[in-house]
């Protein structure tokens, strides 16, 4: 809502620097996000002013108001005037192309002198070509010296119109003409502040809606604009009918008429105040309908009453009826901007006996609306369900001054309210007679709630005692009606309020008008003084965060991706040829971009696709945990599981001057991780088996189980599957991991082992085995038949070749012998080692390496 | 005869400043000291001698064979304390050289930042509840006050799924009614007489229908923040907020309340802080305005409490929430919000 001050003056006193008020409205909920300075001086410091600041100032001593005495021709160009301007004593003459001079060119001495905005040499003013300042200084122009410069709106940085310059017209009480020679600065600068209004205030998307709100904010006294009408016309009853079918969604609809008007344009001060508040004025009628919305913040709309009759007749009736009503199916209506729309079941309309008029609350049809040949008003003022209205707007893409108020809440009080100050100024401004009466059908009166609020509840919910005085001073001021009865304060909402509740809503609502009124800044800072509730933790997120914890102390970098993909992204993780996944995703209804539709249903390529983000690097080892969205047949949420997803690859360790040729990656650096995660996590029964799976190399992948239970895959990437993505390494480890089984498989708890005080045996065993005999088999062998004195058992070197057979492999192993109660003797250990040898040889087929 | 002795100790002794290695040490104790020495020979030669002179040539060889030995101990250790220089010398090293790099991991800056708000609200009694990321019209709107077609709506363009009345939740508030149902009603659905007070936050990943660009992104964490109690009161929002803003901006910082929207709470406020680079004075960061806006939050609506299962006759409370990559494109100058989930490691790996 952009509110010019000058404007706001007219209902209330305003005594702050605009600093201050900019600063207390926004406090206050009306955040003041823009100033334009029109003229006037912009502030020393606008970046304290936390709002965007902008404008252009005129400088008094050279943008002045002047009068046009007399225009002459140019004695050499026909496109162009000589206007005599008086300047206080000065006299000068400027040389201009506006063609709206052009009409008084060589009348000789103006009866009614010209009132102008005048630009003298060295003015800063808006370049009309450039848009950008330029200072003004005096130039021949074919022969003639133009000795100052009669202003357009653009130049003056008002508006972008430029096709004349601004002719002030005869004075009036809300624009009086000063003398020329005054700065155009303090005969209209000014300064229009833009408030951002929230949902919930639509009350001061209006100028009085803001004055009021100053008013409370700073104690000035609300000075409402009077509705008082010369009605000498006719019963207006005689002359239309109203009928509303909905009178949930229609409560109340006025009418007034105004024969014997003039179309023409605004006088300067109405156009000018409608431009300061973003609004392009059209002609007197069409404007006075904005000007009251933007001043009351009720809508209207002016239909052309002679089309509404012969609509009539043409229906066989004399008197025109306005029916609001619910199409009837297949309904259009051209619309004021020229779209022909199909009109929702759910829209109400206003119609009469021929068809639909205009889009109630939102926007009128083009067929009655005000021409130029225009004569006699009808004017309409009505309230509409604000849901209903929001719900049509959405529907029709169409957003309008009005249906923008409407959709948020316009209180029925307001519209005979609008109504009679609107047709009042139509009458003063394009003449006529006002018709006796305002017709006003009010089928579902308004109850306007009423709240009891005992006084104890201030400071209950604020936490600060403030003065019963002050409390009914701030809601009155807001035109609440305050009744103070003992320890209750009845509170009635005034009507032009639709946000305020009845009983512990209602008090709530009263809560924030009277805090934000008072001031949160003198509210103070407590503690709670409740106890703190039992405190329960949250495990789940606990262990999460440990295996995260454990993934970065293993060397691993943390990712964070977008949980939004498309299925052909989560297809390049899976070889081609291989089943597709088939189960639903949860998809956008209206994705912002097509390479982000649907929930993911794997974490994996979300994180290879980072492998590809950073496919410069000579390495990479990164992991997320994040949720997957899994659709439910039968349920509309899906299952949201957490994932764990790792991806290594290139060299493990970066080069450096000291070290050799850094290792690239391979499957047993992610194993080892994985081995170092399930040990430091002191999982239990973990089991790494051979596993097959469309995104691994079927060779090079394992799955992970952890007491019997699957936990993942992981493996190196099936070469079609790297190959799928852009990265120059030749191998890409990763594995896939149910985050939510492995935090299940944490023990609470695990015990630790003593230190033994006697030395361990520690002896070396080479063992020849067939390849197929898998490392875990000779282990699990070695660990049963060795028994309690076995304390480790380390593969320490892995090897083929002749001597040793084709079809074997020898593994040499590092065992340590203890005891806990005895140095162990040779003999002992040379039984174990018996015992171990002989279950290779008997178990696994296998030998002693000689 | 001493005459021959102590010559033979100056000659020793002489022949020791020379000596320059251990080789020659071992043959210079061999010659002076050895059983072929001129001291031994003396000694064997003692009992010829007249036993007036015996007792003082015998004295005299043993004080020289001491003194040749001590002196031989310390040419000794001149040698090694020599020799030890030298290879210290040798084995300098270029201390500029870079170390050795250790391959090591970091958390997502997201997850360090939601880390530190946790820790914070977890002193002060607040644990951590999470609840879906796809929610249901009901708890991401209706529950919360935003009836449907309500214009308050507008303020948060959501991502609808194809599934009627089932979206991309657009804050973590619809968390707020499903922990204060968990704590009023049993889990048959009977309303428990006195249910427990409540101090949550509730962090998530958020989802909004935005254009991609530096200030905005269609998925961004948020922390909500959920007190009810018996009394909770408007300053107590005050206090604990400010409380929260000193812990994680610094002691120093001042708050501000400033009076917002929202439509699950009434009254509702922004709570700005103290600019913490320039201490109020104005920067880039701040646009000169000294504040920074850090966190909506407000008393939980009547409606809200109600929806949830507790009494808003008997119960208040506050809400707030807060975005945790905002605060740390404050704290670390980052200017484009893409970079969080771009994850590309040559700026992750900063902190
Ligand atoms: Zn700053």
């Amino acid at each position: 809502m952009k509110v010019p001050l000058r404007w706001l003056e007219d209902y209330v006193d305003i005594s702050l620097p605009i600093e201050e008020l900019t600063r207390k409205l926004t406090f206050a909920g009306l955040e003041v996000e823009a100033l334009r300075y029109v003229g006037l001086p912009l502030p020393e410091n606008p970046e304290r002013l936390e709002a965007k600041v902008a404008g252009l100032e005129w400088d008094p001593e050279t943008v002045v108001v002047g009068e046009v005495v007399e225009v002459r021709p140019h004695p050499d160009a026909d496109r162009l005037v000589l206007a005599d301007l008086r300047l206080g004593t000065e006299q000068l003459t400027s040389v201009t192309g506006a063609p709206n001079l052009f009409p008084y060119r060589g009348q000789g001495p103006l009866a009614e002198p010209l009132t102008v905005a005048v630009a003298l040499p060295g003015a800063r003013l808006i370049d009309s070509k450039t848009g950008e300042p330029r200072r003004f200084e005096p130039a021949t122009i074919r022969g003639t010296l133009s000795a100052a410069m009669i202003c357009s709106e653009r130049e003056l940085d008002i508006s972008e119109a430029h096709e004349g310059v601004i002719l002030f017209g005869p004075g009036s009480a809300a624009l009086e003409t000063p003398e020329p020679g005054t700065p155009l600065a303090d005969f209209i600068g000014d300064v229009v502040l833009d408030i951002a209004v929230t949902p919930n205030m639509v009350r001061t998307a209006s100028i009085v809606g803001v004055a009021r709100e100053v008013a409370a904010l700073t104690g000035s006294e609300l000075r409402l604009p009077s509705l008082d009408v010369e009605m000498t016309g006719p019963p207006t009853a005689d002359m239309i009918r109203i009928d509303i079918r909905r009178p949930d969604l229609n409560p109340r609809f006025t009418a007034t008429l105004l024969d014997g008007i003039e179309i023409g344009p605004s006088p300067y001060w109405l156009q000018l105040r409608l431009l300061l508040a973003g609004m392009r004025p059209i002609s007197n009628i069409v404007d006075l309908t904005n000007y009251v919305m933007l001043e009351l913040g009720q809508p209207l709309h002016a239909f052309d009453y002679d089309v509404l009759v012969e609509r009539a007749r043409a229906s066989g009736s004399e008197v025109p009826t306005i029916i609001t009503r619910m199409p009837d199916p297949g309904e259009r209506l051209e619309t004021l901007d020229g779209v022909d729309r199909a009109i929702d079941d759910f829209t109400i309309l206003v119609t009469d006996e021929m068809g639909a008029l205009a889009l109630g609350g939102i926007m009128g049809g083009g067929e009655s609306e005000i021409s130029d040949s225009t004569t006699r008003v009808l004017l309409e003022a009505a309230a509409w369900n604000f849901i209903n209205i929001r719900r049509s707007t959405q529907a029709q893409q169409l957003s309008s001054e009005a249906g923008y108020r409407f959709s948020r809440g316009v209180h029925p009080a307001d519209a005979p309210r609008g109504n009679l100050r609107a047709i009042e100024l139509m009458r003063q401004l394009a003449g006529g007679t006002v018709y006796q009466g305002l017709v006003d059908v009010y089928p579902q009166p308004h109850h306007d709630s009423v709240v009891e609020m005992p006084f104890g509840e201030v400071e209950r919910a604020l936490g600060i005692e403030i003065p019963r005085e002050e409390v009914i001073r701030i809601l009155e001021a807001l035109e609440f009606g305050a009744l103070d009865d003992g320890d209750m304060l009845r509170v009635t909402a005034p009507d032009h309020r639709l946000d305020i509740g009845e009983g512990v809503i209602g008090i709530a609502d009263l809560m924030e008008e009277i805090s934000r009124i008072y001031g949160y800044e003198r509210i103070p800072e407590t503690q709670i003084e409740d106890a703190i509730p039992p405190q329960k933790g949250n495990p789940e997120l606990e262990t999460e965060e440990a295996v995260r914890d454990l993934l970065v102390d293993l060397g691993l970098q943390e990712v964070v991706t977008y949980r939004l993909t498309t299925p052909e992204r989560e297809a390049r993780a899976r070889k081609t040829g291989s089943e597709p996944d088939a189960r639903p995703f949860v998809e956008l209804k209206k994705p912002i971009s097509e390479d982000r539709r649907v929930m993911r249903h794997e974490l994996l390529p979300s994180v290879l696709e980072i492998a590809e983000t950073n496919a410069r690097r000579d390495g990479l080892a990164i992991f997320e945990i994040g949720q997957v969205f899994l659709a439910q047949e039968g349920e509309d949420l899906p299952e949201e599981p957490r994932r764990l997803a790792i991806v290594m690859a290139g060299l493990g360790e970066r080069g450096n001057w000291s070290r050799g040729e850094p290792k690239e990656l391979d499957f047993y650096d992610l194993k080892g991780t994985l081995d170092g995660l399930a040990e430091d996590l002191h999982l239990e029964d973990c089991v790494f088996e051979a596993a097959e799976h469309p995104t691994f190399h079927p060779g090079r992948c394992a799955r992970l189980r952890v007491g019997g239970e699957e936990i993942g895959v992981f493996g190196e990437l099936h070469p079609r599957v790297r190959a799928a993505y852009d990265v120059p390494f030749a191998r890409v480890l990763a594995a896939d991991l149910d985050l939510e089984k492995l935090q299940a498989a944490i023990p609470e708890r695990y015990p630790v082992h003593g230190i033994s005080s006697f030395p361990p045996v520690v002896e070396d065993l080479a063992l020849v085995v067939d390849d197929g005999v898998t490392a875990a088999a000779v282990e699990s062998c070695i660990s049963r038949a060795a028994g309690d004195l076995l304390r480790a058992v380390e593969l320490f070197d892995h090897f083929r070749g002749e001597q040793i057979g084709e079809g074997k492999k020898s593994l040499a192993y590092r065992l340590t012998y203890q005891s806990d109660d005895r140095t162990l003797t040779d003999q002992e250990v040379a039984a174990v080692r018996q015992q171990v040898v002989a279950a290779v040889e008997q178990q696994l087929g296998g030998r002693l390496r000689s | 005869m001493l005459e021959e002795i102590n010559q033979a100790e100056r000659e020793a002794l002489e022949a020791l400043e020379a000596v320059g290695s251990n080789d020659e040490l071992q043959a210079w104790r061999s010659l002076h000291l050895g059983k072929k020495s001129q001291l031994k020979q003396q000694l064997k030669n003692l009992g010829r001698l007249s036993p007036e002179e015996r007792p003082v040539v015998g004295k005299r060889t043993h004080e020289i064979r001491q003194r040749l030995e001590a002196s031989l101990d310390a040419r000794r250790d001149e040698l090694e304390a020599a020799r030890i220089e030298a290879s210290l010398a040798a084995e300098a090293l270029d201390v500029t050289m870079p170390g050795r790099p250790v391959r090591r991991g970091r958390l997502h800056v997201s997850t360090r930042t939601l880390r530190r708000i946790y820790a914070i609200w977890a002193e002060m009694g607040f644990q951590v509840y999470r609840s879906r990321d796809v929610e249901s019209d009901e708890y991401n709107f209706q529950l919360l006050n935003f009836p449907r077609h309500h214009p308050a709506r507008e303020m948060q363009d959501t991502f609808h799924t194809t599934t009627d009345d089932v979206l991309l939740r657009t804050h973590t508030s619809p968390g707020q009614i499903r922990v204060m149902r968990e704590n009023a009603f049993d889990a048959d659905g009977t309303p428990r007489a006195d249910p427990d007070p409540i101090r949550v936050i509730l962090p998530g990943m958020c989802y909004r229908y935005e254009q991609i660009t530096a200030r905005s992104e269609i998925q961004f964490n948020q922390v909500e923040g959920l007190a009810v109690g018996r009394r909770i009161r408007m300053s107590d929002l005050k206090g604990t907020l400010t409380d929260f803003a000193r812990r994680m901006f610094g002691q120093d910082t001042r708050t501000r309340f400033r009076c917002s929207h929202f439509p699950f709470t009434e009254p509702s406020a922004e709570m700005d802080i103290e600019c913490f680079l320039c201490g109020g004075e104005g920067c880039r960061v701040c646009k000169h305005a000294g504040w920074l806006e850090i966190l909506g939050c407000g008393m939980v609506h009547p409606v809200v409490l109600a929806n949830g299962g507790y009494d808003p006759t008997v119960y208040s409370g506050f809400a707030f929430g807060m975005g945790p990559e905002r605060i740390a494109m404050l704290r670390h100058g980052i200017e484009d919000i893409r970079q969080f989930w771009a994850n590309d490691l040559r700026f992750l790996e900063q902190f």
